[in-house]
């Protein structure tokens, strides 16, 4: 793992703020442009920290899958803002041309595998990844390139479904270079962990389950950037020697709800407030994660340690600010696919 | 050069022939190759030859995985009911990535696995369950009626770029025939004619390819021509051949070893019925099985299942030559 040197830490600083910008301007959508945003999206805000601190391990050749809730990755990792924008507004030069939406960004060239709608399904797709890296690990000829590994991102929900633990087993058994990151934000939309998982009701990390697995289970503080690199680092470290699986639980907190209203058309979609106000009436639950957002904090820490100047941070805020910005205008005037296109048959059949 | 041999040692054939062409292709599955001297391992090493825990979501969804990677992964399943333990790898990840993408990933992987062993295995093990997957576009449906189309078909997965159902029928596994050596390909889309015939078509698939032609042989003597066609693949469907022959004989049976409801047949009447009908002169007669989960006791399984008698029975109604039952 690399040392996290000052150009490194102001770039993590500035992935996090264009992520939270990003989901700010998603989540405006609803109120501004009433009807551009169609069924289900679902933001990473106050999970930043935590995509940009395991992103940050990636050497080239490294790839990763993840969930529905998908935004935040390819931010990170240079998708032009503009086409994720107008993806989501499903318009013609939306990332995947319109077919995919919100929950099925894709972008292969940037290791970007893609994700899966359903929870837990990405989990066994990101560990064939890892087969098809451990065999090009394998038979490659000597290069002082690392050995490549694979990010697994899913949430805590996803950790009781078969297909969670059919891959850990898998992965361990086989070797398999892939590091399982839990994003734990403790609610499966508007269920609580410790009601719906034996060892979060018995008081206990969920990064336990890789115990059954023969497999380090590790938990870290998923709003600290720098700790997640070091977890994710070291079980990228372990993965590229060679040394098979580990499991990050990576806690954070998702400062919005699950994802925009359900509704039927002709009903105007909008945020409702977080669950842990709405079903539970914890409003002090979600107050303390605001004040404990990772994005001011990790600002606050860089700045207090002088690898920041808060002018130069204050510029990087603007320009995302006027690249988040332009990403919406972009989207907006984007015109929408031929409806034609739906049937083109090259992209159901090779 | 071709040469007898069984349906399930072309099947083997294939495989092998193209791990050797192509480097990207593995192999691996439930009780695939446990034994370090399987022919197998011996030619392909431990790396691309693995038997895998009984954990199909894991299976299919690491196909799905190694194919996005760049990998052609064959998934051997043993029966296709176990896919329905991963359905959701199976028809809504692994056949809807390469739209949904816009076109900027492939799924090339195969999903082998038995079907149809009307055997004695009950209720569960016994499914011509293929119908269900041929509403999922991207997903394609091999169903191979012959050692030939066997090791052809299977080549044929193996290079598409899509996912590929790639369905043996159990009944058929020692049946020998001539199958060419080396590469051998068949392509997917081109329904085979079995037989010429100028009085009514019998669309057929699979195990029932065999007993159509047998009651083709029957209804011969009766001075009755049938034309047999075999789809070979499900999806795609080879339309085309099927409306040229209906056009030629104005008369339509469909033998399937599947549901009536829900199943090809169906799928092949509707088409048929819509775009063929100025040829029909007798409405479409369906020869499936019941719709009725396969009973275990020998007498009843084959009451539910569809034969050469049965098939004989369809032409001869839609001949107007028996009488259709009420």
């Amino acid at each position: 793992m690399d040392q996290l040197d000052n150009d490194r830490l102001v770039w993590m600083f500035t992935q996090m703020l264009r992520i939270r910008e990003f989901e700010e301007r998603v989540k405006r959508t609803f109120e501004e442009h009433p009807g551009v945003i169609r069924g289900h999206t679902h933001l990473a805000d106050g999970a930043e920290a935590s995509i940009v601190g395991s992103l940050a391990t990636m050497k080239p050749g490294d790839q990763l899958m993840a969930t529905y809730r998908c935004h935040g990755y390819p931010i990170a990792l240079g998708t032009d803002t503009k086409a994720i924008m107008a993806e989501i507004y499903g318009r013609k030069d939306g990332l995947c041309g319109g077919y995919g939406g919100s929950m099925h960004l894709v972008d292969p060239g940037r290791g970007f595998m893609g994700t899966s709608g359903i929870v837990g399904q990405g989990i066994p797709q990101a560990t064939g990844l890892a087969f098809a890296a451990q065999l090009r690990n394998s038979s490659r000829p000597p290069t002082p390139e690392p050995p490549q590994v694979v990010l697994s991102f899913f949430g805590d929900g996803a950790s009781k479904q078969g297909a969670f633990h059919e891959s850990l087993n898998i992965a361990s058994l086989w070797k398999l270079p892939v590091v399982y990151v839990m994003e734990n934000n403790n609610y499966n939309v508007s269920t609580r962990s410790e009601q719906e998982d034996a060892n979060a009701a018995n008081g206990e990390p969920l990064s336990v389950k890789a115990a059954a697995y023969s497999m380090p289970g590790v938990t870290v503080d998923g709003g600290d950037p720098v700790a997640v690199y070091e977890a994710v680092g070291a079980a990228a470290d372990r993965a590229r020697a060679g040394d098979g699986p580990t499991l990050v639980e990576s806690k954070v907190y998702r400062l919005s709800a699950h994802g925009n209203i359900i509704a039927p058309p002709g009903v105007p979609l909008h945020y409702p407030e977080h669950e842990a106000i709405t079903t539970f009436g914890n409003r002090e639950e979600y107050e303390a994660a605001l004040r404990g957002d990772p994005v001011p904090r990790f600002r606050a820490r860089l700045v207090e340690q002088g690898v920041l100047d808060p002018a130069r941070a204050d510029e990087i805020a603007n320009a995302v600010t006027e690249e988040m910005e332009a990403a919406v205008q972009f989207a907006l005037d984007d015109p929408f696919p031929e409806p034609e296109a739906a049937a083109r048959n090259d992209y159901v059949y090779a | 050069m071709a040469r007898e041999i069984p349906y399930i040692a072309a099947v083997q054939e294939a495989i092998r022939v193209e791990m050797e062409r192509d480097p990207t292709v593995v192999f691996y599955g439930q009780d695939v190759a446990p034994s370090d001297e399987d022919p197998l391992v011996q030619a392909f090493g431990r790396e691309r030859v693995r038997v895998s825990p009984i954990s199909e979501t894991a299976e299919i969804g690491m196909a799905v995985g190694l194919a996005l990677a760049g990998y052609r992964p064959v998934v051997e399943l043993l029966m296709t009911e176990f896919m329905l333990v991963a359905m959701n790898q199976v028809v809504n990840e692994a056949p809807r990535l390469r739209y949904m993408s816009g076109g900027q990933v492939k799924v090339p992987a195969v999903f082998k696995a038995g079907y149809g062993f009307t055997a004695g295995w009950a209720g569960q093990h016994t499914g011509s369950i293929y119908g269900m997957f041929m509403g999922f576009p991207g997903l394609k449906i091999a169903l191979p009626a012959t050692p030939a189309d066997a090791k052809g078909l299977m080549a044929a997965a193996i290079r598409d770029d899509n996912p590929v159902c790639y369905l043996i029928n159990y009944l058929m596994v020692l049946e020998h025939g001539d199958v060419p050596e080396g590469e051998y390909v068949v392509p997917f889309g081109e329904a085979a004619v079995r037989r010429d015939g100028s009085d009514v078509t019998i669309v057929a698939t699979g195990w029932t390819v065999g007993r159509a032609l047998a009651a083709a042989e029957t209804l011969a003597q009766e001075g009755i021509q049938a034309e047999v066609i075999d789809p070979r693949t499900l999806n795609p469907l080879d339309t085309a051949t099927i409306l040229a022959s209906v056009e030629k004989t104005g008369r339509l049976v469909i033998a399937d070893q599947g549901t009536r409801h829900g199943g090809a047949s169906a799928v092949i009447a509707a088409e048929v019925a819509e775009h063929g009908f100025g040829s029909l002169k007798a409405p479409i007669t369906q020869v499936t099985a019941l719709d009725v989960t396969v009973p275990y006791s020998e007498p009843m399984e084959a009451y539910v299942l569809p034969n050469e008698e049965k098939i004989a029975l369809g032409v001869r109604q839609v001949l107007g030559e028996a009488p259709v039952a009420a």
